[in-house]
């Protein structure tokens, strides 16, 4: 039972889910607030960060209470646990990020629903022990926080002209200051999220072929 | 004990709910103090954002007091009523009726003059809008106005609270020539109106754009006793 910490099966459980079993490229899993927080870089941030330290913690508590929890209500127990992660981290946005917690407004209250945390918690917390569980909720979490940064990072650079909310482009680029360039409208709406999103999933399935359906 | 009780699953059930509410109270209670905090500051920037004054969060309150020249409240007859007008909640005063509402009043002394900055609160369409609009001395022109939302949609009546839209008020006035009060309509293209009382709508954004106008409509109107008294 002296396995060690970071075995190599332990280390498949944290880099899985950032490749050939991310949570939303490959799960298409979270969809919804991928979509909705990914305008800019920093709040994708914040919400990747969150969803990862509530997605760990629950599967922590969960596993250490998997013994104890009764068949029946079992959903209910992490329904429970995840709602008082989420409004814990809510609490805290609210007091010391403020501008950021009013940006992701309700989003942060649906990481609750957020499909990912309940799926980890009822697949996999349930049946293994704390430290693979803890483990396996930052992985998952830094998996869809990583497509979450991809996406904001080409929806803000081409929508805004700036990266993490520091203007890149030259002002001289823009047409009001006489030259050429105008940012893309488009890339600021939901739609070019879910497109942006489909590319990634494209560009990993070609790479991929094991992730193809026949 | 049987796990799969009946009793075993009550008392789990019990226990976990307890622990949960103690553990979410405690921390509500800890960090209350911090998020008051914010909402104030936000509050300042608002104010100071009517006069045309960019802010951040971290030097709001230093130029809140630094500009922010005097404050008091007014009843709906124009005379000062004692009190603290920044601890004014504007949904308390709106749900007594107009004539007992406690009316604040900021004055702002800027490089243009002296500004008067009164608060508003309505409806818009999913919820409630509110914002502030800075007066000039002539307790008539409109200085500048910033405005915000709860849940309306973006990109429609959420536009709203963007400069563009905001920008519209600088120099519209509320009183004619004659001196009557005619407020600032918020007008869609069909809609005539002297262009000194008229601001554009919201292409979408109609019921937003109407309860804005409501707004106007209500809050000058509540002001209109102590807007005149200063004028003369």
């Amino acid at each position: 039972m002296s396995e060690q910490l970071f075995s190599k099966k332990n280390m498949k459980l944290l880099t899985d889910p950032l490749g050939s079993n991310n949570p939303i490229t490959v799960q298409v899993l979270g969809i919804c607030s991928a979509l909705a927080v990914t305008a800019q870089m920093k709040p994708a941030f914040v919400m990747a960060l969150s969803v990862t330290v509530v997605v760990a913690f629950a599967n922590v508590i969960i596993s250490l209470l998997r013994n104890t929890i009764p068949n029946r209500i079992r959903i209910i127990v992490q329904l429970v646990v995840l709602a008082a992660l989420v409004i814990l981290v809510d609490q805290f946005l609210k007091a010391f990020v403020y501008d950021v917690s009013k940006q992701l407004s309700v989003f942060v209250g649906l990481i609750i629903t957020n499909c990912i945390l309940m799926g980890r918690l009822e697949a996999f917390a349930l049946g293994n022990k704390p430290w693979p569980s803890f483990l396996d909720g930052v992985g998952n979490g830094a998996g869809y926080g990583m497509i979450l940064l991809i996406v904001a990072f080409f929806r803000e650079l081409l929508g805004s002209g700036s990266i993490w909310g520091h203007k890149i482009l030259p002002e001289s680029w823009y047409i009001a200051q006489g030259g050429f360039y105008s940012n893309n409208g488009m890339m600021i709406l939901p739609p070019m999220a879910l497109i942006t999103v489909g590319v990634i999933i494209w560009v990993q399935r070609s790479r991929n072929r094991n992730l193809q359906e026949k | 004990m049987d796990k799969n009780g009946n009793i075993y699953t009550f008392i789990y059930a019990s226990v976990m709910v307890i622990l949960v509410a103690a553990a979410l109270a405690f921390t509500a209670i800890s960090l209350k103090p911090f998020q008051t905090k914010n909402v104030e500051i936000e509050k300042k920037q608002s104010i100071l954002s009517s006069v045309n004054i960019a802010s951040t969060a971290k030097d709001a309150e230093a130029i809140y007091a630094e500009k922010i020249v005097n404050s008091y409240i007014v009843d709906a007859t124009g005379n000062k009523v004692d009190g603290d007008a920044f601890a004014i909640d504007l949904k308390v005063e709106r749900a007594k009726p107009a004539e007992k509402r406690l009316l604040p009043v900021y004055e702002c002394q800027t490089d243009e003059g002296l500004k008067y900055i009164l608060p508003m609160y309505g409806t818009g369409l999913w919820g409630p809008i509110w914002g502030y609009v800075s007066m000039n001395d002539d307790m008539n022109t409109i200085y500048g106005a910033t405005f915000a939302h709860q849940g309306e949609t973006p990109g429609l009546g959420a536009e709203i609270a963007t400069p563009g839209f905001q920008q519209q008020f600088k120099g519209k006035k509320i009183f004619d020539e004659s001196g009557n009060f005619t407020s600032i309509t918020v007008a869609k293209s069909n809609e005539t109106a002297p262009t000194e009382h008229k601001v554009d709508a919201i292409s979408g954004g109609t019921i937003t754009s109407k309860g804005l106008q409501k707004m106007l409509l209500d809050d000058f109107t509540t002001y209109k006793a102590f807007l005149t008294q200063k004028k003369q």
